[in-house]
């Protein structure tokens, strides 16, 4: 081995990234911020509180602060400027050297990416065709999750529906909470996103983490996960929920499996994933029953079996670079309805490489898949869910025209519950109580507060949608789902509109 | 088009097993070749099986199976004793959730994928991904198994899978294994265990009585002797076999290694957690 011990040798410490201020003048000394700070960056020291090191900016302190007296500061660059050797390479490279180590992260992708939404504005109604009052006159956001009927037979003047494989979900808007497993998240995190799936009567991802006894209360709004791992599941856990998903791929890191590290494998967490106490969760990478569609549709068909018929069988996948393919062979394999995650979708845990460099924006995913199930004539009979960087009712909105029938949010939920994306959830020491399994840390949340919370926003977000729908004279989100003639696209690379089948502003209908 | 059933929830109304399903008191025998679609399709087998479960029966006899995918799917019903003649599908017994199957014949792969408890004995062989991530109860196979048999097993509790395979298993037994117990006995002769032996386990035992190189394993495994806990184990799971099957089978415990994981977190300090 080369490293030996040696009196040369230097510890390579990173410069901080934060620094708490304390404006001394206006400090009580309470020390809450002190009691708070899960990372240990403040400390009491001579009749003071004063920065320790170690601070990720998570805004715990600023937040419990009565004296409002505290700042966190992002530190200036401390490495001679360079254009190419960016701060953050040089931090990643001094932190390999002494660690080997893959670089862990979480949340969703934060590097400079533009978002493809934020070159996507959006029409309006004028003149020749008129623009809806939504306060005053009926913008209709019901949405289905399902397999839709195949035709519609018209007899007597009397419509028939041609009954189908499966029921379909009914939500009262257009989104759905994505998969975030209990362990990735705490119990009450985990509640109050139930609670406001019940709430808002939409339905909530249960994550691979299996479903606590407590949550089956609120099962008619949740959709089980059937990952890689196998967590939790029994027959209750297949039979008793609104749906259910296979879950192929996550955006935050397509290709790869889970991986709950032992600490975080708490009594209540073995319980409801039936594993044993202490030991690492793992997730193997492809579902080894599953090596092609022939093989997705027998689990899809045994699920269905399984669940004799009641229930929608959905797949998720990660937005990669053949998805609209791999959509074709979902719906083939007997999807009733399919989710694509995006690029920036969020995470409890990823390698830092996989998170930021593999897959595909989510936009131009909604597009290729909507497209080429369209070309194939089988957009109108699956339901598509996409999300993965959703961060406003604009990019719902967006997403929505850009062929998605639902929106999958998560990490916008997180933050209406005291996130700040301070992106250390893989380090369980979440000062929130989210993305943690400290006792301590998760009694922070009262799942009553966050639901409340989530359910405010999301109304906003849907009062929005009705909004926008309202000024471009669409009364019902079905018009809105795939109506790309209702974009225009003001970016820098006209391909991008070319692929997502989007007209470049200046361009008319005509 | 061929007719397919499909039931939407228990007050669903349908012929499936009219022609071939008899119950006489608690006795299911549904005999595939008196369908009047042949062959019949899988839907309205399991539609007639779960018809003659929701009656009450605590036999179900299948006879003529020809690969009829996904039986007995999630079945819970304490003590039902499903007897399957022919070859069914892939995924028999999926989810399993108490019941025991026999199958007589040879089975296919994914042969108790994620089952959470109950029995499948397999008079034949049984192919890849058997027992795909049980939790619980056991899987007996008289002849040879296939690819990664055993994969992700877990165990929790009181609950924990067994799988005893009287021939050869091939590459990858038990990968990721994190809980459970699998023996392979290796009757027939040829090696008992093929290459990346127990890849990733960290958790569990895998008994192979014969030799085992240690080129044979995978990244995660180690090769152990028995200890006597071990010993009482495959003694207990040869009596499970020997009852299923009536063979003979030597129970001279130096003839056996032990496989376990090397460690239960195997990839603590793969990691940087560093804030870069």
């Amino acid at each position: 081995m080369i490293d030996a011990p040696s009196s040369r040798r230097l510890d390579h410490r990173l410069p901080e990234r934060f620094m708490p201020t304390i404006n001394y003048d206006l400090c009580r000394v309470c020390r809450r911020c002190v009691n708070e700070c899960s990372y240990q960056a403040l400390e009491f020291k001579e009749s003071r509180v004063v920065p320790s090191g170690g601070c990720v900016a998570c805004g715990r302190c600023i937040a419990v602060c009565p004296a409002n007296c505290i700042e966190v500061r992002p530190v200036p660059p401390q490495f001679a400027p360079h254009g190419n050797w960016s701060e953050r390479s040089r931090r990643s490279i001094l932190a390999q050297a002494s660690s080997g180590g893959v670089l862990l992260s979480s949340c969703g992708a934060d590097d400079t990416h533009p978002p493809i939404f934020d070159d996507l504005l959006l029409d309006a109604a004028q003149v020749t065709n008129p623009s809806i009052d939504p306060l005053r006159e009926p913008v209709e956001t019901i949405t289905y999750l399902g397999r839709r009927p195949g035709r519609l037979e018209v007899c007597d003047g009397k419509v028939i529906v041609q009954e189908d494989d499966t029921p379909l979900i009914r939500m009262d808007m257009p989104l759905m909470f994505g998969h975030i497993s209990l362990g990735s998240i705490s119990y009450n995190a985990q509640k109050a996103l139930f609670m406001a799936a019940n709430e808002l009567r939409i339905v909530a991802g249960s994550g691979e983490g299996g479903l606590h006894p407590d949550f089956y209360q609120y099962a008619d709004r949740i959709c089980s996960e059937v990952a890689s791992g196998r967590f939790g599941i029994k027959p209750e856990y297949l039979k008793g929920v609104a749906a259910v998903e296979i879950k192929i791929g996550q955006g935050a890191k397509p290709g790869h499996g889970g991986h709950l590290p032992g600490e975080k494998v708490t009594t209540m967490i073995s319980e409801t994933r039936m594993i044993p106490r202490g030991t690492d969760a793992l997730s193997p990478y492809p579902h080894h029953d599953i090596y092609s569609i022939e093989d997705l549709a027998q689990l899809v068909s045994v699920l269905k079996e399984s669940t004799e018929y009641r229930l929608p069988v959905g797949v998720k996948i990660a937005a990669v670079h053949n998805v609209g393919a791999i959509a074709s062979g979902l719906v083939r394999a007997g999807a009733d309805f399919l989710t694509v995650d995006g690029f920036k979708g969020g995470t409890g845990a990823a390698p830092r490489v996989i998170r930021d460099h593999a897959g595909l924006p989510v936009e131009v995913a909604i597009a290729a898949v909507d497209r080429r199930l369209t070309q194939e004539g089988l957009r109108n009979r699956v339901t598509v869910c996409a999300g993965g960087g959703v961060r406003s009712s604009a990019d719902m909105i967006k997403a929505l025209a850009l062929g998605a029938d639902v929106v999958m949010v998560s990490t916008s939920a997180m933050i209406a519950m005291g996130c700040r994306v301070c992106q250390q959830c893989h380090r369980g020491l979440c000062s929130w109580g989210i993305a943690t399994q400290r006792d301590d840390l998760t009694s922070r949340l009262d799942p009553q507060v966050a639901a409340a919370r989530i359910v405010r926003l999301y109304r906003a977000w849907n009062e929005e949608l009705k909004e926008v729908m309202g000024a471009m004279g669409i009364d019902s989100v079905e018009s809105l789902v795939g109506n790309r003639d209702r974009l225009r696209y003001r970016g820098p690379n006209p391909k991008i509109a070319e692929v997502m089948n989007v007209k470049h502003i200046g361009e008319g209908w005509g | 088009m061929k007719y397919v059933c499909r039931p939407k929830g228990h007050a669903h109304d349908c012929d499936c097993g009219k022609d071939s399903m008899s119950v006489v008191g608690d006795r299911a025998v549904i005999d595939l070749s008196l369908s009047a679609t042949q062959p019949m399709h899988y839907t309205t087998l399991n539609c007639a099986m779960r018809k003659a479960m929701r009656q009450g029966c605590l036999s179900i006899e299948l006879k003529g199976v020809m690969g009829q995918r996904y039986l007995a799917s999630t079945a819970s019903v304490p003590g039902l004793h499903v007897a399957v003649h022919g070859t069914p599908g892939n995924d028999l017994g999926a989810f399993l959730n108490g019941p025991t199957i026999e199958v007589f014949g040879n089975a296919q792969d994914m042969t108790g994928n994620t089952m959470n408890s109950g029995r499948i004995i397999v008079h034949g062989n049984a192919w890849d991904v058997t027992g795909l991530a049980a939790r619980g109860g056991q899987i007996l196979v008289k002849g040879d198994t296939g690819y990664r048999v055993g994969i992700h097993m877990k165990e929790f509790g009181e609950s924990r899978p067994t799988t005893v395979i009287g021939g050869t298993a091939k590459d990858y037994l038990g990968e990721y294994v994190a809980g459970g117990t699998i023996l392979v006995l290796g009757l027939g002769g040829g090696p008992p265990v093929g290459r990346s032996l127990g890849a990733g386990m960290h958790g569990g035992r895998i008994f192979v009585r014969g030799e085992v190189s240690p080129e044979q394993l995978g990244p995660g495994a180690a090769l152990l002797p028995l200890n006597e806990d071990d010993e009482r184990e495959v003694r207990r799971l040869l009596g499970d076999f020997i009852k299923a099957f009536g063979t003979e089978v030597h129970q001279d415990m130096n003839g056996y290694v032990k496989i376990a994981p090397s460690s239960s977190r195997p990839f603590s300090g793969y990691y940087d957690k560093t804030n870069v």
